[in-house]
């Protein structure tokens, strides 16, 4: 009973999660390519709660699904993007790149289904929760945590100089 | 029981999907999106390791992922204003040149 339960809730969610991957190639409008994204993230956090990632899964929807789609969206919205154009480039693309895309995985999944000797996972094997994460994190990972403070840091300012209108940065002066 | 293969299956085609949206959108956006595709992918496959080997480094991996994809998207959407701005476009087959 249990198992089969995992295994639905895997199917179930994986397809969503493949459905909403493949609408967003599909889409010609960038909003609803982030929508679909944001379905892919939302199903992608219940898969981590299946792996018993409690924490990761909390993070994904708050961090992911919140916060970077919102910029994503956002940004979509302040540019007014439009439907893509498609072009020469994009159709030499679209020509070689699925049905490689689609060998190259059938061969990957092939070899993952059939020759690699791997185990099962049990559901919730593994409880990340936050508690024994914050410890690992603050104990045995400290020290790369605090360089993705600076990284962090650096990509705020690099990000508020490169967003900040150009008459702006380049003569701060000129306007007084 | 779900076989640690299915879930590296479904990594690998939702990293397949990262790239080829990569190689077949036009819009810089889109593209950018495509990449945190790949990203997620790649967390999957960290989180499905961490419960096969009962080793929890997998799980603060993909904590460190999201952070270094917060960043890079914060990054990438201030140069994609900067772009937008110079040259009234997102298409990338009109973005080829450094400067103007």
């Amino acid at each position: 009973m249990n198992m089969d339960l995992h295994l639905a809730l895997f199917l179930i969610f994986g397809a969503v999660c493949v459905a909403g991957a493949i609408n967003l190639l599909v889409q010609r409008h960038p909003i609803n390519s982030a929508l679909s994204l944001i379905t892919v993230m939302a199903s992608l956090a219940v898969e981590y709660l299946l792996l018993g990632a409690e924490f990761v899964a909390a993070v994904q929807v708050i961090i992911y699904a919140g916060a970077i789609m919102v910029l994503f969206v956002f940004v979509i919205m302040l540019l007014n993007a439009g439907e893509e154009a498609r072009t020469g480039g994009s159709r030499i693309a679209l020509v070689i790149g699925v049905p490689g895309m689609i060998v190259g995985s059938t061969i990957v999944a092939w070899v993952l289904l059939k020759r690699s000797g791997t185990g099962d996972v049990a559901i919730g094997s593994l409880p990340g929760d936050p508690k024994t994460i914050g410890w690992l994190l603050f104990h045995d990972f400290l020290l790369p945590f605090e360089v993705t403070s600076v990284l962090i840091l650096i990509a705020i300012m690099g990000a508020v100089v490169l967003a900040s209108r150009p008459e702006l940065s380049s003569h701060p002066e000129k306007e007084r | 029981m779900v076989p640690l293969s299915y879930y590296l299956v479904l990594s690998g085609i939702l990293f397949a999907c990262g790239i080829l949206g990569f190689l077949i959108k036009r819009n810089i956006i889109t593209i950018f999106m495509s990449i945190e595709l790949m990203l997620n992918g790649v967390n999957l496959s960290f989180v499905a390791f961490a419960a096969h080997w009962q080793h929890l480094s997998g799980q603060i991996f993909v904590f460190f992922v999201m952070v270094v994809a917060a960043a890079e998207a914060a990054v990438g959407l201030a140069i994609i204003i900067a772009v937008y701005r110079t040259r009234e476009t997102l298409n990338v087959d009109q973005v080829n040149l450094l400067k103007l």
